[in-house]
C-alpha cells in the first residue's frame, strides 16, 4: 500500500535513468543519511562511535571496493588487507613526508596507490581465473604485508616497526573528537558509496558484468577483458587503499603491519559475501553485521553472568562466528541484501498478497 | 659452497614433502566435489590435536585408532551438515563454507583440547646423520625424523593411488570428479562419495597434523600451514594428486634456497630489517609459474566454449 510503483509515471528521461526512481526509494535513502548526519550525534556515545560506527563505515568502503572486483566483475580476491596496507602506509609517508598536504589529498594519494599495486596484482587475472587467481592474489597478501614490515623506508626508519600519526587536521579543524571523526569518515563513506553506485550502473559496470556473468560471450560482443578486469581491480583498489587509509589514520592512530594482515582481508570478504554479491547496500549490511557479531559474543557472557576465562571466551567466538558463518550460508546464500529485497517484494503486495 | 647447497637443497625437498602432504587434502577434496576447502589446515590442526592429546592417556596404536575415529566422525559432520545443506550453490559459496568451518574447527578443537603446545613422540629418531662426509666437508645433514616423513607421505601416496586405481569405491571417486552429473546418473551416490572423500582429506590430514606435530609441536601455528600448501596447489594443479607432490617438491626446495641465497642479496639491496621472505616467495614463484601454465603443472586444461 505504501511502497509500490504503481501510477508512478516517468515523464523524462533523466527521471527515468534517476538512481532511485522511486520516490519512497529516495526519500529513504535521503533521509537514512540525514538522520546520520543530524540526528545520530545528539545521542551516540563515545563507544558506540569508536567501536561500532566508525569501523562499520570505514569497513563498508572496504566492503564497497572489495564487492566491486568480486561481486561486480567475478575476480575473487584474498588481497584486501594488503591493498588497505598499501593505502594506509602510502597515506602515511605522504603525510610524514610533506606535513602540510590537505588530508584529502593524503587519503587521495592512499587510494591511488594502492589502485597502482592493485592493477599490477591484477596483471594475472588476464590469464588465470577461479580459485587459481584467489590463492594468486595471496601472493600480494603475503608480499605486500612482508614489504611493510621489512623495508625500513616505508616505515619511515621507525624503531619498532609500527608508524604513528599526529592530529589529522581538516582546513584547520582538527579532526580529534569521535564525532567529528565520524562526521568526516560518514561524508567520504557516503561520497564514495554513490560514486560506487553509478559506477556500477554505468558502462564500466555493464562492462564488469558481463565479464562476470561469461568472459568469454563478453569478449566476442566487443568488451576487451583486460579493460574491464584491470578497471575493476583498478577502481577495487582505490576504495580498498582510501579504506586502508582512514582505517589507519582515524582508527587506529598507530599501527603496524599485522593490523594489515590475512584475517583483515577474510574480515573483508566475509562481509560482501554476508552482504550479498553484487550490491553495494549489501556491503553496508555485511559490514555492520561482521562487526556487531565479535562485539556482541564478547558481551554475551557477561551478560549471561558465566564466568569464562579470556581464552575459552575467545574460542568459544571463533567456533560461534564460524558456525553463524555457515548457518548464515545454509539460510540464505545470496546474503542479507537479498533479505532486503524480498522483504521490499512482500512490501509491495502488502496488505493484500494476492 | 656445494655442500651447503645440497644441504639446502635435500632440507628443503623434505619439507616440500610435507607441504605437498597438506596440499594433498586440498586435491583430493577439489577432485571429487569442486569445494576449495580452505578447512584442511584447521582440519590439520585438529586431527593432530585429537592425536597428541589422546596419545597422553593411552598407548600411540589406540590413540592413532580414535583419532582416525575422531577425523571421520568428523568428515561425516561435515557432509550432513554442511556440504548436504550447500549442494548446487555456487564454488565461492561453498568455499566461503569452508571458511567457516575453519574458524569452527579452530575454536572447537582448541576448547575441547586445550590451546597450549602439545608434543607428539613418535619414537622417531632424532639424531641428524651425516651424508658423503668423504666427499664434503662436514657432510650433509639430514634430520631422520623427515626422511621417515618423507618415506611415509611416498607410501601415502601409493595407497591413494591404489585405492583410486583398483577399488570400486576409487572407480566412482574418479567417476565424480569427472562429472558430477554423469556420475549421479549411472547411480553413483553423490552424498556418500563426499563422505568417503572427506574422511580421506580427514586421515591425510592427521597423517600430515602427526608429521608436522612432530616437527613443530601441536599448535594454533599448524593451521597456518594450510597457507603454505596453497602455492603448492596452484603449482601443481588443482585436480593432480602427482602435481601436488611434485609441488610441493619445487615449493619446499624453492623457498629454502631463495631464503638463503636471495634474502641477503635483497637485504644488502634494499636495506631492509631482516629477510624472512618465505613467507611470500612460494607464492610469487607460483604466480610467475602460472602465467606460463595458467592451470599449474598438470592441472586440467580447461577448454571454454560458448
Amino acid at each position: 500500500m505504501l511502497y509500490r510503483e504503481v501510477g508512478q509515471f516517468k515523464t523524462s528521461y533523466v527521471a527515468d535513468e534517476a538512481i532511485f526512481p522511486i520516490p519512497l526509494d529516495r526519500w529513504f535513502v535521503i533521509g537514512l543519511t540525514a538522520f546520520a548526519f543530524l540526528i545520530v550525534p545528539l545521542f551516540a556515545g563515545q563507544y558506540f562511535y569508536a567501536e561500532v560506527l566508525i569501523p562499520v563505515l570505514i569497513l563498508s568502503i572496504a566492503a564497497i571496493g572489495l564487492n566491486i572486483l568480486t561481486g561486480y566483475c567475478g575476480q575473487l580476491s584474498l588481497g584486501s588487507g594488503g591493498f588497505m596496507a598499501v593505502g594506509a602506509y602510502a597515506a602515511y609517508n605522504l603525510a610524514v613526508r610533506m606535513p602540510e598536504t590537505n588530508i584529502i589529498l593524503v587519503f587521495v594519494f592512499g587510494g591511488l596507490m594502492a589502485m597502482l599495486v592493485g592493477i599490477l596484482f591484477g596483471l594475472p587475472s588476464l590469464r588465470i581465473k577461479g580459485f587459481y587467481l584467489a590463492v594468486a592474489t595471496l601472493a600480494a597478501q603475503f608480499f605486500l604485508e612482508w614489504a611493510f614490515a621489512r623495508v625500513k623506508w616505508f616505515t619511515n626508519y621507525a624503531p619498532s616497526g609500527s608508524v604513528a600519526v599526529g592530529r589529522v587536521e581538516f582546513f584547520g579543524i582538527g579532526i580529534d573528537t569521535p564525532m567529528r571523526i565520524y562526521l568526516f569518515v560518514l561524508a567520504i563513506t557516503v561520497l564514495l558509496a554513490l560514486a560506487a553506485k553509478n559506477l556500477v550502473r554505468g558502462r564500466l559496470g555493464r562492462m564488469w558484468m558481463a565479464t562476470r556473468d561469461m568472459d568469454i560471450a563478453a569478449e566476442i560482443i566487443g568488451i576487451r577483458p583486460w579493460h574491464a578486469k584491470l578497471s575493476a581491480f583498478a577502481v577495487s583498489s582505490f576504495y580498498i587503499g582510501v579504506a586502508g587509509a582512514l582505517w589507519g589514520f582515524l582508527r587506529l592512530g598507530s599501527w603496524e603491519p599485522l593490523a594489515f594482515d590475512i584475517n583483515r582481508s577474510f574480515q573483508v570478504l566475509f562481509m560482501i559475501i554476508i552482504g550479498g554479491l553484487g550490491t553495494i547496500l549489501g556491503s553496508f549490511f555485511g559490514a555492520a553485521f561482521i562487526v556487531l557479531i565479535p562485539i556482541m559474543l564478547n558481551q554475551l557472557p557477561a551478560w549471561l553472568g558465566i564466568p569464562l576465562s579470556t581464552a575459552t571466551i575467545s574460542n568459544l567466538e571463533f567456533m560461534i562466528f564460524g558456525a553463524l558463518i555457515v548457518l548464515f550460508l545454509i539460510a540464505e546464500p545470496h546474503g542479507l541484501a537479498r533479505l532486503w529485497a524480498i522483504g521490499k517484494e512482500k512490501l509491495r503486495l502488502w496488505p493484500f498478497p494476492y | 659452497m656445494l655442500g651447503p647447497f645440497l644441504e639446502t637443497l635435500i632440507g628443503g625437498l623434505l619439507t616440500g614433502v610435507l607441504y605437498s602432504l597438506v596440499a594433498l587434502g586440498f586435491v583430493l577434496i577439489f577432485k571429487a566435489s569442486g569445494v576449495f576447502n580452505f578447512a584442511q589446515g584447521a582440519m590439520v590442526l585438529f586431527a593432530a590435536l585429537s592425536f597428541a592429546r589422546l596419545a597422553e592417556f593411552m598407548p600411540l596404536p589406540l590413540a592413532l585408532l580414535l583419532a582416525i575415529v575422531v577425523m571421520v566422525a568428523l568428515a561425516y559432520a561435515v557432509e550432513f551438515l554442511v556440504l548436504r545443506r550447500l549442494v548446487n550453490q555456487e564454488g565461492i559459496i561453498l568455499f566461503m563454507a569452508t571458511l567457516g568451518i575453519a574458524y569452527f574447527l579452530e575454536g572447537f578443537g582448541q576448547t575441547v583440547w586445550g590451546s597450549d603446545i602439545y608434543k607428539i613422540r613418535l619414537g622417531l629418531p632424532t639424531n641428524p646423520i651425516f651424508l658423503f662426509e668423504s666427499v664434503f666437508p662436514g657432510g650433509i645433514l639430514i634430520d631422520p625424523s623427515e626422511l621417515i616423513a618423507a618415506t611415509i607421505c611416498g607410501l601415502l601416496v601409493l595407497v591413494l593411488a591404489l585405492f583410486f586405481q583398483v577399488t570400486r569405491v576409487g572407480r566412482a571417486l574418479r567417476a565424480v570428479a569427472d562429472d558430477h552429473q554423469a556420475a549421479q546418473s549411472v547411480g553413483i551416490p553423490l552424498n556418500q562419495i563426499w563422505l568417503v572423500v572427506w574422511a580421506v582429506a580427514g586421515l591425510v590430514a592427521l597423517v600430515a597434523g602427526m608429521m608436522w606435530g612432530t616437527k613443530l609441536g601441536v599448535q594454533f601455528s599448524l593451521s597456518l600451514v594450510a597457507l603454505k600448501a596453497l602455492p603448492v596447489l596452484i603449482l601443481g594443479g588443482f585436480t593432480s594428486i602427482p602435481g601436488a607432490i611434485v609441488g610441493g617438491l619445487i615449493i619446499g626446495a624453492g623457498e629454502k634456497l631463495a631464503e638463503v641465497m636471495l634474502a641477503p642479496v635483497l637485504i644488502r639491496t634494499f636495506d631492509l630489517a631482516g629477510g624472512g621472505i618465505e613467507n611470500w616467495f612460494a607464492y610469487v614463484l607460483a604466480l610467475v609459474f602460472l602465467l606460463f601454465r595458467p592451470q599449474g603443472l598438470f592441472g586440467e586444461r580447461i577448454i571454454e566454449r560458448v
